[in-house]
């Protein structure tokens, strides 16, 4: 819960993780890929929060724990788990791991899982043992995944079907997309999101969380969610530019706001990429600056109270205290206007 | 003799096609070797896992913009630290297509992603022109009546003019000035909604390219000067 000005917020950090990017468990692909989000790292926190990079690689519980729940004011962490095992061999991030640490902290974390709709029948059968052993709610999928000689994925190819079909029949509600970069089919764009637009469609009692709302395709992602009610952005990556870029961000937000509206929005760390402390105090803090509200407009509490975990926590039917509600009120529609022709 | 100035002048003519800014800008140039008449040019991208469709049209670019400098007679590109760098090296080599360069991978050429990020890069110019004129006094009909002859010749109005000609659409001064989707001219009454919509692809490609030279600058230790904001 975070306290600001008599305002007091819920807080669900909607995309953490703990994984093992230590020496012994990476080659060089995972070394790239952990050079990388090292880089986001550095290159988006506040100097006071930046790590030196052998903690990056593989930080403690101890640190997750202070950093999210001592003083990092959430009420309620999503644990979403990337395998990247021909990065990781050990897994980078797994289910298994991150309900090791949930299980020692009841109450603090929502453990995720994932599916390999590559592995055909095996991936239908160890969804389902996901499913019966940890109760999961949503997956996260990363459709770069590599994957022997596979280099990625579509969410509407034929087996990421029949594994949405099962999350339907298991009451798998909460779809967490990340994209690209995917090099499969090279020829095409990488962070290419259409397929999230066919999956949507077809299915539209799940709900389809794109994290960093599809960027860096902004606009697609925007197109796609006006037009399909069960597609969300999440704010992982976005966020972070409140501190370095803060009128980038006023107009991703803004955006985002007047495309999809306030009611399809979730806040995210991704953590350890990012810490949620400062995040939130910004946040908080932030307001769309004045020679940009004639165009798009500013961001109320209200809003600010539902990103930051009301939302969320509709998604995955937690019990929000009832002091951390807002009173009932309309659903916020978003004004997305239709879709014109352009070049 | 080529020098490294004008080296360097025809990289500035290669632009990344998906950010729909130059290489020379981008800091994407990380060395230049001369020696007679071969020229070395060494790219470096912001991250490891940068698209390799991206880059490698760069790099073949790259190749023949030098390449079309006289006194060049031969061109090696070399792309840095990526975990497509060999492909892409031996590729531009030996002027092998894209689908040869990654067999495996490529299930066609690029001409249609190109394009893609032509029209995109098309509509964020197409915004920023009709944002400067309208805050400039001018009304949705004047911009209507607008003819391609009257673009401002300002860096957004001659890539506007290149795009169309890149993108097949009409180039003649007496054309109308901004076009929608199909190639019809945008009317008034499109506007609000085409900016909107427009707007919002700006806002993609420059934040995309505000992340990638942050991302550079980390990568490399680089100062704020050799790769501008």
């Amino acid at each position: 819960m975070y306290e600001k000005d008599g305002r007091k917020y819920y807080v669900v950090d909607a995309h953490t993780h703990f994984w093992n990017a230590a020496p012994e468990n990476r080659n060089r692909y995972g070394e790239g890929f952990i050079a990388c989000f090292y880089d986001y790292h550095r290159n988006l926190s506040p100097e006071e929060y930046v790590w030196p990079k052998e903690k990056y690689d593989r930080y403690s519980e101890e640190d997750m724990i202070h950093d999210l729940f001592e003083i990092g004011y959430v009420d309620k962490a999503i644990m979403q788990p990337t395998y990247l095992r021909d990065f990781f061999p050990g897994g980078f991030n797994t289910t298994e791991q991150d309900a090791e640490m949930a299980e020692k902290h009841p109450g603090k974390f929502i453990v995720n899982g994932s599916f390999e709709p590559r592995d055909g029948e095996k991936g239908l059968d160890d969804l389902r043992a996901l499913h019966e052993r940890y109760g999961i709610q949503g997956v996260k999928l990363y459709t770069a995944e590599w994957h022997g000689s596979s280099k990625g994925w579509k969410l509407n190819d034929y087996w990421s079907y029949r594994h949405l079909e099962l999350c339907e029949e298991l009451g798998i509600k909460n779809i967490h997309v990340h994209k690209g970069p995917t090099i499969w089919p090279l020829n095409r764009d990488a962070f290419d999101v259409h397929d999230v637009d066919h999956a949507a469609s077809k299915f539209p009692d799940l709900t389809f969380i794109v994290e960093h709302c599809g960027l860096p395709r902004l606009e697609d992602f925007c197109w796609i969610a006006t037009q399909e009610p069960n597609v969300y952005g999440g704010l992982a990556v976005a966020i972070p530019f409140i501190h370095t870029r803060p009128k980038y961000f006023a107009k991703i937000i803004g955006e985002l706001l007047y495309w999809i509206g306030e009611d399809r929005i979730t806040f995210a760390s991704d953590y350890a990429l990012w810490q949620p402390k400062w995040l939130v105090e910004r946040f908080v803090d932030f307001q769309i600056p004045e020679d940009m509200q004639d165009e798009l407009g500013t961001i109320s509490h209200e809003a600010k109270a539902k990103i930051l975990g009301l939302n969320a926590a509709k998604l995955y039917g937690l019990d929000v205290p009832a002091e951390l509600r807002l009173p009932e009120s309309e659903e916020d529609v978003a004004i997305g206007s239709e879709p014109v022709s352009v070049a | 003799m080529t020098t490294e100035p004008e080296v360097l002048g025809a990289l500035a003519g290669v632009r990344d096609p998906e950010l729909d800014q130059h290489l020379v800008e981008l800091g994407f140039v990380a060395g230049l070797e001369l020696d007679g008449t071969t020229v070395a040019v060494r790219l470096r991208l912001p991250t490891f896992w940068c698209a390799p469709n991206f880059a490698y049209l760069m790099a073949v670019d790259a190749r023949t913009a030098v390449e079309a400098l006289p006194g060049v007679e031969s061109v090696r590109v070399f792309l840095d630290d990526h975990f497509t760098s060999d492909e892409i090296t031996d590729a531009v080599q030996r002027g092998q297509r894209f689908t040869e360069a990654f067999p495996d991978h490529a299930d066609g050429e690029l001409d249609e992603l190109r394009t893609l990020f032509r029209r995109k890069a098309f509509t964020a110019r197409q915004a920023r022109l009709c944002d400067a004129l309208l805050a400039a006094g001018r009304t949705p009909e004047d911009l209507e009546a607008m003819r391609v002859g009257d673009l401002p010749h300002d860096a957004d109005g001659e890539r506007c003019r290149e795009l169309r000609r890149d993108l097949g659409l009409p180039t003649a001064p007496g054309s109308p000035a901004f076009l929608v989707g199909d190639g019809a001219p945008l009317t008034a009454s499109q506007l609000p909604r085409f900016l909107r919509y427009a707007r919002l692809v700006a806002t993609s490609l420059e934040g995309n390219a505000g992340l990638c030279r942050g991302l550079l600058r980390t990568r490399y230790d680089l100062s704020e000067e050799e790769v501008a904001v």
